[in-house]
C-alpha cells in the first residue's frame, strides 16, 4: 500500500511483514512461554518425585512418624520427631540471635552515624558473607568455633545443667554449635533485607520526627521501624525458611545423632542433615521414610516463604 | 531601646549529655556498633583461618595431583578443581539461557497476565527449595533411573542439580533488569518497524546487560559453593574426571569429605580447597561488583 500526499507524491509506503519475520517473531515468543513454564514444571517434578517417594513411608508409618523418634533401619521403623525437633529448634533460636544482631548492624549502617565510607564496607563485608560456602563454614565450625566454644559450653553444663536444655556434657558437635553457625548462615540476608526496608523509609519521616524534638533513637524507635516493620518481618521469615532448609555446615557440626535428647549440648539432628547423611546409602523403605521427611521440610519452608511474602504484600506501607 | 531578651530556661536549646534521653541514645549507638561488630567478626574470622590453615598447603602439587589414599600424606586437589569447572560450566548451560529466556517472557510479553504472576510466585518458591531437596529430585529423577547410558552418579546430573538451584536467580535477575530498560527505547525501535523479535534481541536485552551479567556471576559463584545438590547426583571421585556421565569430584563435595576423615593429611587438603573455593568466589563476587561500578560510571 502506498499513502500519498495531497500534492500526489509518494510519502511512504507501508510494507507487509514478511512471513519469515512473523514466523521468528511468534516463534520467540513461544519459546520464551516454554523457558518460563520450565520453572513451573520443575517445581511440579520435585514436589511430585518426593510425594511419590513418600507414598510407601506414609501409608506405613502415618502421622506417627512426626511425633515418634525412633529411627532404626534394622527393624525398618521410622520416626523423624527428632529431626523436626532438630529443624525447628535450631532455626528458631538461630533466629531469637541473629534478628537483634542483624536489625543493630542495618539501623547501623542505613541511620547515619557513621561516616559513609565506612557505612559502605561493613555493609560489604556482610555481603561477602553471604558468598561464602557453607561448607567452608562448617570446616571452619568443625575445627575453629567448637573448640573455642566448649569451655563455654562446659561452664554452662556445670552450672545449669539441671535445666534440660543444658542437661548433658558437652562432646564435641551438638546442637548449640549449630545454632551459631546457623546464626552467621542468616546474618547477611536479614541484614540485607533490613537494610534496603530501612533505606525506603521516606526522608520526610525522620525529618519530620527530628524535627519535633524526637532524639535520634526515639525516631529509629517510633517512626522508622515502624515504617518498615512488615518488609523486616518478610526477610525474618525469609532467613527462616532459608535456616530450616540448611544443610552442609549444619550436617558437620550438629552431630547427627538420632536418639532425641532435650539438650542443646547433646548431638541432634535435622530433616537436611538426616537427607545428607543417609539418602545416598539408603534403599527400601528407609528411602520412603526420607523422602517423607524430605516433604515435611518442603511443606515447611513453603509455608514460611508463602507466609513472607502474604506479609510483605499486606502490610507494607506504600509510599509516593 | 533595648530589646528584653525573652525569659527562656537558660540552656534549655543546648545539647545536654546529660540527659536520660540523650544517655538512652548513647547506650542504643553503642549496642548498635557492638552488633555490627559481632556480624562482621565471622567473615574476618573465617577468611584469616581459611587463609592461614588453607595457604600452608599452596604449592604446584596441589593444582596438578590427585588426592592422596586414605591415610597417606601429600597430593592435591587437580580433580576436584577441575570437577567444580566441569559442574558448575554444565549448569551455567543449562539454567542461563532457560532463565534469560524465562526472564524475557516475564518482564516482555506478559508483565502483568496472570500466567507471568503465577511463574513470578513459583519462582520465588523455587528459590526457597532447600538446596538438598534439589539433590534428592535429581537423584531420584536421573541418578536411579539412570537415564545417562545407564549411568547412575555423573557430573551432568550434579549440573542439572546445581541448574535448578541457579534457575530462579538468573529469572528473576533478568526480569527486574529488563523492567528498568526505559519504555521509549523498546518504542523507538518499534516506531521504526524492528520487529518484537528484533526489538528484544537488539535493543531492550543489550540494555539490560550489566545487571544481567552481575546477577549471572553471582549465581554461578553461589552454585560453584554449593555442596548438597552434588553429595548424591556427581558424587566424588579420586580419579582423574571421565567425561560428563561418570561421578566427578567437586572442591565443596572433597571438602565434605575430607573434613569429617580423621586423617591429618586430608584435614589440610579440605582447608587448602577452602582456600582455592572462597577465593574464587569471592573473585567472582568482586567482579560482580567491578562490573555494575563499571557501568553505572
Amino acid at each position: 500500500m502506498v499513502i500519498r500526499s495531497e500534492s500526489g507524491e509518494d510519502q511512504f509506503t507501508l510494507r507487509n511483514r514478511p512471513r519469515s519475520e512473523r514466523t521468528i517473531d511468534v516463534g520467540f515468543k513461544l519459546l520464551t512461554i516454554v523457558l518460563a513454564s520450565l520453572v513451573a514444571v520443575v517445581l511440579l517434578c520435585i514436589f511430585l518425585t518426593v510425594f511419590n517417594g513418600a507414598q510407601e513411608a506414609m501409608a506405613s508409618f502415618g502421622l506417627s512418624f512426626l511425633v515418634t523418634s525412633g529411627w532404626d533401619p534394622v527393624n525398618s521403623q521410622y520416626g523423624a520427631f527428632t529431626a523436626i525437633y532438630g529443624t525447628l529448634v535450631s532455626s528458631l533460636l538461630a533466629l531469637l540471635i541473629a534478628v537483634p544482631i542483624s536489625l543493630g548492624t542495618a539501623i547501623f549502617i542505613t541511620e547515619n552515624l557513621i561516616p559513609r565510607n565506612l557505612r559502605e564496607v561493613i555493609g560489604m563485608m556482610v555481603e561477602l558473607l553471604a558468598a561464602i560456602p557453607s561448607v567452608v563454614l562448617g570446616l571452619w565450625a568443625i575445627f575453629v568455633m567448637e573448640p573455642l566454644l566448649r569451655p563455654f559450653l562446659q561452664f554452662l553444663y556445670q552450672s545449669l545443667g539441671w535445666f534440660p536444655l543444658f542437661s548433658s556434657p558437652p562432646q564435641g558437635p551438638g546442637m548449640a554449635p549449630a545454632v551459631l553457625i546457623l546464626v552467621v548462615m542468616i546474618l547477611p540476608i536479614m541484614t540485607a533485607i533490613s537494610r534496603d526496608a530501612l533505606n525506603q523509609v521516606p526522608m520526610e519521616l525522620r525529618q519530620g520526627a527530628y524535627g519535633v524534638g524526637s532524639t535520634r533513637w526515639i525516631a529509629i524507635f517510633n517512626v522508622i521501624l515502624p515504617a518498615a516493620i512488615s518488609s523486616i518481618i518478610g526477610g525474618v521469615m525469609l532467613a527462616l525458611g532459608r535456616a530450616m532448609g540448611e544443610t552442609m555446615a549444619v550436617t558437620m557440626i550438629i552431630g547427627n545423632s538420632t536418639n532425641f535428647s532435650w539438650s542443646l549440648l547433646a548431638p541432634g539432628n535435622t530433616i537436611s542433615a538426616m537427607l545428607a547423611n543417609q539418602f545416598g546409602e539408603a534403599d527400601g523403605i528407609q528411602v520412603s521414610a526420607l523422602l517423607y521427611a524430605a516433604l515435611i521440610l518442603m511443606v515447611l519452608t513453603f509455608a514460611v516463604n508463602i507466609l513472607a511474602q502474604w506479609i510483605v504484600g499486606k502490610f507494607s506501607l506504600k509510599y509516593n | 531601646m533595648t530589646l528584653a531578651t525573652p525569659a527562656l530556661p537558660s540552656r534549655s536549646l543546648h545539647f545536654n549529655p546529660q540527659l536520660k534521653r540523650n544517655r538512652t541514645d548513647k547506650i542504643f549507638t553503642s549496642i548498635a556498633a557492638l552488633f555490627s561488630l559481632i556480624a562482621v567478626m565471622p567473615l574476618l574470622l573465617v577468611l584469616v583461618y581459611v587463609l592461614i590453615q588453607g595457604g600452608k598447603l599452596i604449592s604446584v602439587s596441589l593444582f596438578t595431583q590427585l588426592p592422596p589414599a586414605p591415610g597417606l600424606e601429600g597430593g592435591g586437589i587437580a580433580n576436584a578443581i577441575i570437577g567444580t569447572f566441569v559442574v558448575t560450566l554444565v549448569a551455567s548451560l543449562i539454567a542461563i539461557p532457560v532463565g534469560v529466556g524465562g526472564g524475557i517472557f516475564l518482564a516482555e510479553y506478559s508483565s502483568s497476565g496472570w500466567f507471568a504472576q503465577f511463574i513470578r510466585v513459583g519462582n520465588d518458591i523455587l528459590a526457597g527449595v532447600p538446596s538438598i531437596i534439589c539433590g534428592v529430585f535429581v537423584y531420584s529423577a536421573i541418578v536411579a533411573t539412570r537415564v545417562f547410558f545407564g549411568q547412575s552418579y555423573s557430573a551432568m546430573a550434579g549440573g542439572m542439580a546445581l541448574a535448578v538451584l541457579m534457575l530462579p536467580t538468573v529469572i528473576k535477575t533478568t526480569d527486574e533488569a529488563l523492567k528498568l530498560v526505559p519504555q521509549e527505547l523498546s518504542w523507538g525501535a518499534i516506531g521504526v518497524g524492528a520487529s518484537k523479535f528484533v526489538t528484544i534481541t537488539r535493543i531492550t536485552l543489550p540494555s539490560a546487560f550489566t545487571p544481567i551479567a552481575t546477577g549471572v556471576v553471582l549465581a554461578i559463584a553461589r552454585a560453584a559453593g554449593e555442596t548438597a545438590p552434588l553429595i548424591f547426583t556427581a558424587l566424588f571421585s579420586p580419579f582423574w574426571p571421565e567425561g560428563l556421565f561418570n561421578p566427578i569430584a567437586s572442591m565443596s563435595v572433597l571438602i565434605f569429605n575430607f573434613a569429617i576423615m580423621p586423617y591429618e593429611a586430608q584435614n589440610s587438603l579440605a582447608w587448602a580447597a577452602s582456600f582455592v573455593l572462597v577465593m574464587l568466589i569471592l573473585g567472582a563476587n568482586l567482579l560482580a561488583r567491578f562490573i555494575r561500578r563499571f557501568a553505572s560510571s
